[in-house]
C-alpha cells in the first residue's frame, strides 16, 4: 500500500518545534486552572506532533471532513495534550486558552464529543476507545473510504478486558486501517501500571493476538516518525500497534524529577518556571 | 439465589408425577389461543433494510437467538458477528453509528444491560448516536434462572438520558417497532420477543398499530384500569375477558413505549375513578409502574393504586408457567389479584 499522500497543509515547522509548541500550550492551559494533566501531556506532545503533522490528513478549516484520518482520544484525561495539538493544527483557535476548563468553555478538563471540534469521541471511561475504533473501521471499510483510525490509549487501560475484545475483533476483521498508539508512561492512579495487573511483554502480547506491534522511545522523534510511517505503509491485513515508552513531564526538568503521580502537583509559582524551563530548551 | 431455594438445597427430591420442562431459552413464549408469527424482528428489519443501506446488524453470538439470523441469511455482507463479547458489541455499533451507519446490535436483555450498561451509556447514549438495541429474554421469559432473566433491565435504562425504552406485546408491536426504531433519531433499547411470537393485540383490537410514544387504550372498562407493557398486556386482555364473565368490566392500556411515557394519555386514564393496576414483565422497582406512579403523583392524580410486576428478588429457575403463577405474572395470577383488590 505505500504511505498516503497527506493533503493536510504543508509547513516548514519542525515535528521538533511542534512538539514544542504543543507543550508549550499545554502548559499555559494547566496554569489556566492551576491543575491539570500535565504530566501526561508533556509526555505525550511528541506523539502527538507526529500524529496531526507528519501522519494523519485532515483539514483544519473542516474538522468532520469524511476524507480525514479519524483521532480517537480513548484517555479522556489526556484533553489538555490533544486541545494543545488540535490549536497547534489549527483546529482549534488559540485565544481560547484562558477558557480552559472554565464554564462553558469548549475545552472541559475531560474531552468529550459534543463540546469540542476534533475531539471524535467521548473518552475517559476507559477501555472504551479501542472497540469504537474497530467499529468506525469497519464503517470506513464498508464505505471504502481509505481514512485510517487512530486510537490514543493508555496503558492503564491494558487492564481493561473490553480492550482485548476489541484487540482481537481487529483481528477477526483484518482491520489494516486502524492504528492503535499506547502511551505507555507505566503510571496509572495509584501508582506504576506495571505493579497493578500483570503488564510486560506488551509488543509480544499483541503480536501473539495477530497486530503488527512496535515497540518505540515515544519521545524520540525520529523513531516515532519512523514507526507511524512504517504502521501506515504496511502492505498486509493485520491492524497496527504502537507501543510508545514515554517520561512523564518530559521538557521540564524539575517536574520529570518529582516524585510522578498520575496527577502531577505543580505549584501555583511553578507554572511560569515550568514555561522558562521549557524556553530553555526551545529548538532552533 | 432465592432464601427459599437456598434452605431446601441439601432437602431430596422426587420426580414429579406431571412433567414440566424448564423453559429454554430458545423456546417460544407459549400464548394459548393466539395465532403466532415466526422471526417478527428479523423478517420486519429485512424488509426496511432493503430500502435502507445504512442499516446493519451485529450480534455477540446471539443471532439465533434474537431472530437477527433472518437478516444474516438474507444480507450476509451486512451482518457482523462480533463474539461473545458485548463491550465490543455496543462500543463497535457506535462507532459504526459514527460513520453514518444505523447498526441493530442483538444480545440477550442481560448481557446488554448489566454487562455493557457503561458502554451503552458513555459510546452511544452520551453522543445520542443512533444505535438500535433489541434484547431477547426481557423480564421472566426464561427458566434458566437470574444469569439469563433481565428483571432489572428497563429500571437500569430508564435513568439513562436521550435512551428511547419500548417493551413490545406481541408480533404487531415487534414487527411495527422496527420502523420506528430506524425513524427515532435517538438511541432505542427495545425488549425483543423471539421465534414464534403471538399475534395479540390485533385480535382485541384489529386496527392496532404500534406507535412510537403512544400509550393506546386497547379495550375499556368502566371498573378497572389496567395500565401494561410487553407480555404483561396479554396477560391483562386474557385477565379481563375472564372477569367481564364475572361482572368485573377491565380496561386495559397498553404501553409499549417505557420511556419516552405517554404521560397525557396515562393521566387522563387514570383520572376516571377506576382501581388503577400497573402490569410489567420486570421488578416493581423502577419500571413502568413506578413511572407511572411518579406521573400521576406529579399530576396531583391519585386513584386507587395497585401494581402487578416481580418481587425485589432473584427469581426462581423452572418452568415458566410455573414461575408466572408462583410471580402473579399469569392470566390467573393477575385476574386473582384483581378481584382481591376490588
Amino acid at each position: 500500500m505505500g504511505v498516503a499522500k497527506r493533503t493536510a497543509p504543508l509547513s516548514n515547522v519542525s515535528l521538533e518545534m511542534r512538539a514544542w509548541n504543543i507543550r508549550r500550550k499545554a502548559l499555559l492551559m494547566g496554569e489556566v486552572q492551576g491543575q491539570g494533566y500535565i504530566g501526561q501531556a508533556l509526555g505525550i506532545a511528541d506523539v502527538l506532533a507526529v500524529s496531526y503533522f507528519n501522519a494523519m490528513d485532515y483539514r483544519p478549516e473542516d474538522p468532520e471532513w469524511e476524507g480525514r484520518d479519524r483521532f480517537y482520544l480513548s484517555i479522556g484525561h489526556y484533553a489538555i495534550a490533544l486541545y494543545a495539538a488540535l490549536i497547534e493544527a489549527g483546529i482549534l483557535p488559540e485565544d481560547e486558552i484562558p477558557t480552559y476548563g472554565m464554564d462553558d468553555s469548549r475545552m472541559p478538563m475531560s474531552g468529550m464529543a459534543s463540546y469540542t471540534p476534533g475531539m471524535e469521541i467521548t473518552g475517559g471511561s476507559l477501555g472504551q476507545g479501542l472497540g469504537i475504533a474497530v467499529g468506525a473501521a469497519l464503517g470506513l471499510k464498508r464505505k471504502r473510504n481509505p481514512a485510517f483510525v487512530y486510537n490514543l490509549m493508555s496503558d492503564g487501560e491494558l487492564g481493561e478486558g473490553s480492550t482485548w475484545e476489541a484487540v482481537m475483533s481487529a483481528v477477526q476483521w483484518r482491520l489494516d486501517n486502524l492504528i492503535c498508539v499506547v502511551d505507555f508512561n507505566n503510571q496509572q492512579a495509584d501508582g506504576p501500571t506495571r505493579d497493578a495487573l500483570a503488564v510486560g511483554a506488551e509488543a509480544q502480547k499483541w503480536e501473539a493476538f495477530g497486530w503488527h506491534a512496535q515497540e518505540v522511545d515515544g519521545n524520540d522523534m525520529d523513531a516515532l516518525v519512523a514507526a507511524f510511517d512504517a504502521a501506515r505503509a504496511l502492505d498486509d491485513p493485520r491492524p497496527r500497534v504502537i507501543i510508545c515508552n514515554t517520561t512523564m513531564c518530559k521538557g521540564v526538568d524539575f517536574l520529570e524529577a518529582r516524585e510522578i503521580t498520575h496527577f502531577v502537583r505543580v505549584e501555583p509559582d511553578e507554572w511560569a518556571k515550568a514555561l522558562a524551563k521549557l524556553e530553555e530548551g526551545k529548538p532552533q | 439465589m432465592t432464601t427459599a431455594s437456598m434452605a431446601r438445597r441439601y432437602e431430596p427430591r422426587t420426580a414429579p408425577d406431571t412433567k414440566v420442562a424448564t423453559s429454554a431459552m430458545i423456546a417460544s413464549l407459549a400464548a394459548e389461543g393466539y395465532d403466532t408469527v415466526l422471526a417478527p424482528f428479523g423478517n420486519a428489519l429485512v424488509e426496511a433494510a432493503k430500502s435502507n443501506d445504512r442499516i446493519v446488524g451485529l450480534s455477540a453470538d446471539l443471532s439465533k437467538y434474537t431472530d437477527l439470523h433472518v437478516f444474516a441469511d438474507a444480507m450476509p455482507e451486512r451482518f457482523y458477528q462480533m463474539g461473545m463479547a458485548e463491550q465490543l458489541l455496543f462500543s463497535a455499533a457506535a462507532g459504526m453509528a459514527r460513520e453514518g451507519f444505523l447498526p441493530f446490535a442483538t444480545t440477550y436483555a442481560v448481557f446488554a444491560s448489566r454487562r455493557a450498561y457503561d458502554f451503552i451509556a458513555m459510546a452511544i447514549a452520551e453522543e445520542n448516536l443512533p444505535v438500535k438495541i433489541a434484547c431477547a429474554l426481557p423480564g421472566l421469559t426464561t427458566g434458566y434462572g437470574p444469569s439469563h432473566q433481565a428483571f432489572e433491565d428497563l429500571a437500569i435504562f430508564r435513568g439513562l438520558p436521550n435512551m428511547v425504552l419500548i417493551d413490545p406485546c406481541d408480533a404487531c408491536d415487534v414487527a411495527g417497532m422496527v420502523p420506528a426504531m430506524i425513524a427515532e433519531p435517538s438511541p432505542v433499547y427495545a425488549r425483543l420477543l423471539r421465534g414464534k411470537v403471538p399475534k395479540v393485540l390485533t385480535r382485541h383490537k384489529p386496527d392496532y398499530k404500534f406507535q412510537l410514544g403512544k400509550a393506546q387504550m386497547i379495550r375499556d372498562g368502566k371498573d378497572v384500569l389496567v395500565i401494561s407493557s410487553g407480555i404483561m398486556t396479554m396477560r391483562a386482555l386474557d385477565a379481563a375477558e375472564q372477569l367481564e364473565k364475572e361482572g368485573v368490566d377491565v380496561a386495559v392500556l397498553h404501553v409499549p413505549t417505557i420511556k419516552p411515557l405517554d404521560t397525557d394519555t396515562i393521566i387522563s386514564e387514570a383520572g376516571k375513578g377506576r382501581l388503577c393496576v400497573t402490569a410489567e414483565n420486570h421488578t416493581v422497582i423502577g419500571g413502568l409502574g413506578e413511572a407511572v406512579a411518579g406521573t400521576l403523583m406529579r399530576a396531583g392524580v391519585h386513584p386507587t393504586f395497585r401494581m402487578i410486576g416481580l418481587p425485589d428478588e432473584f427469581l426462581e429457575a423452572g418452568a415458566l408457567p410455573t414461575l408466572h403463577d408462583m410471580y402473579g405474572i399469569s392470566t390467573q395470577g393477575v385476574a386473582t389479584q384483581i378481584k382481591d383488590w376490588l
